[in-house]
């Protein structure tokens, strides 16, 4: 039974994922046609209905599925097909430390909406975002071109950079929080600040989540920080893939983009916590109060985790069509010189104003 | 870098996505009034849906070229080859024959343009001392799938196979 609750789970949650990733791409591309001022992809139609063209992802994947499988004759064979695929699992996997809503009671059994809940989530998901590394730089080595493998090598000196930049910015939270736990450090957010303010991570370390986020972007390696790829001028570390594993890259960067918000959420913007909702209804700081059933404030926990990491790759993709790429030097400048020493300086403060509050 | 400078830097940073932030709400503000029927000032995006709404084409533009014809019905062109000599592209060719009217002498059996040497100068419409050539049909499209299908006759009119 546990077992079979457990599939149910990451089926769930995969299903949640890939969908949510295959939307991402028609979220991209409307999004920054309304930006710019276009219409966006918008012919893909089954049976002449265009529904906004809803139907261009899936256009987008038959497309993909029937192009050749093309591996270069000069190419590392093995590594060269097993580096998308490494690519994806890393990033597939951490989804299921990601706690997605309070636990549900069905028939006695309490099941939380999480897969793993494992004692050092959070740890896991940043583990597992920087084996990511591997598939980029084995995409880069196995396709024994010159330039995918500098794209490569771009890519793993990015990543590591960021890498300390993201674990710096991580620390003054870890210090604050309770444990490494998801399903802890969420519920602990469920608390209040000052008697009315929600006490998410976002106002307990402001410092601390812009750094996170700066880290984060980088850590997608999208359009800022897209030296890696570099798709519009510079050759990037896939140049030799095609068809469906030059689509599971690009997959695994949108799908960066979900990890990064459900964790940005999960650690700043109190993952599944509506403001005021507790287990029994909404307690408002002035006083009043909504008594809900379980069902309605579990749909509402979920309602709100999924807002919120909807509108973290929305930011993200704003940000992606807004900035130019930094250069190669200026990249590790920030990285290097501003975001770790801040990092260092919000681990300072972190601990002094802990010592001084307690 | 200062500190100066770097807090210059990140809040035009930040007004750089406020910019976009509020391209993305007007637009969308637009786009969702429309859906729902209540008409706004501007569209949300200038996009035009090519073929099936067109843009209007200004009156002085230059589209394919036509050959005007007199009362009777016979081509005002006398095939006297101004056009012919003046066009850059070389792109022209007119077979003459003798005209019936002694005061008219000559007349084209056969106009022919090669549309895919065609640089659209006007310079033929320019040439013209009878008014006989035009370039306002309002025809744009013209993709073929060979050079050859791009020789267009004008007269004595798209023969098979070359509709226009």
């Amino acid at each position: 039974m546990e077992i079979l609750i457990t599939l149910i789970k990451i089926v769930g949650t995969l299903v949640w994922f890939l969908t949510l990733t295959l939307y991402l791409t028609w979220v991209e591309r409307k999004e920054s046609a309304v930006i710019q001022d276009r219409i966006g992809a918008n012919r893909a139609s089954i049976l002449g209905i265009r529904a906004f063209g809803l139907f261009q992802p899936l256009a987008d994947a038959v497309k993909m599925i029937f192009k050749q499988d093309f591996v270069p004759a000069f190419s590392d064979r093995i590594l060269h097909s097993l580096a998308p695929f490494l690519s994806f699992f890393f990033v597939a996997v951490t989804i299921t430390a990601v706690p997605f809503g309070d636990s549900l009671r069905i028939a006695g059994r309490t099941v939380a909406l999480q897969v793993i809940d494992g004692s050092a989530g959070l740890i896991f998901i940043l583990a597992m975002l920087s084996m990511g590394i591997y598939g980029i730089l084995l995409g880069g080595w196995a396709s024994r071109n010159r330039y995918s493998l500098l794209g490569g090598m771009r890519g793993a000196a990015q990543l590591i950079s960021y890498e300390v930049a993201l674990g710096f910015s991580l620390v003054g939270l870890v210090m604050v929080f309770p444990s490494l736990r998801l399903s802890d450090i969420v519920a602990f957010q469920g608390g209040l600040l000052f008697g009315f303010l929600p006490r998410w991570g976002v106002f307990l370390q402001p410092l601390g989540f812009a750094l996170f986020f700066i880290a984060a972007l980088a850590e997608t390696k999208r359009v800022p920080f897209d030296l890696p790829e570099g798709e519009s001028e510079i050759i990037g570390f896939f140049t030799e893939y095609g068809g469906l594993k030059w689509g599971l890259f690009m997959m695994t960067d949108f799908m960066e983009i979900i990890v990064m918000s459900a964790l940005m959420t999960t650690l700043y913007f109190g993952g599944w916590q509506v403001p005021w909702l507790g287990p029994g209804g909404f307690h408002f700081p002035w006083g009043g109060e909504w008594p809900l059933p379980r069902g309605a404030v579990v749909a509402l926990q979920v309602a709100s985790f999924n807002i919120k990491v909807v509108f973290g790759c929305w930011l993200q993709i704003l940000i992606r069509w807004t900035y130019p790429r930094l250069r190669y030097d200026q990249l590790m400048d920030l990285g290097w010189k501003i975001l770790v020493p801040l990092g260092f300086a919000n681990i300072g403060l972190t601990a002094v104003l802990i010592g001084v509050l307690s | 870098m200062t500190v100066k400078d770097g807090a210059r830097f990140a809040i035009e940073v930040l007004r750089g996505g406020l910019i976009t932030a509020r391209h993305f709400a007007v637009n969308m503000a637009r786009h969702s009034l429309r859906a729902i029927g209540i008409r706004t000032r501007r569209t949300g995006a200038v996009t035009i849906q090519y073929p099936e709404a067109r843009k209007q084409v200004p009156s002085r533009h230059r589209s394919l070229h036509r050959l005007l014809t007199r009362p009777d019905g016979r081509p005002r062109c006398v095939a006297c080859m101004l056009c012919l000599t003046v066009c850059p592209s070389e792109c022209i060719s007119v077979e003459a024959d003798e005209d019936p009217d002694p005061e008219i002498q000559k007349t084209p059996i056969r106009f022919e343009i090669d549309l895919s040497r065609c640089c659209f100068c006007g310079f033929c419409v320019e040439a013209c001392p009878e008014d006989a050539i035009r370039m306002d049909t309002g025809i744009l499209e013209w993709g073929r799938l060979g050079r050859d299908d791009l020789r267009i006759e004008i007269w004595p009119g798209p023969g098979p196979g070359r509709k226009i």
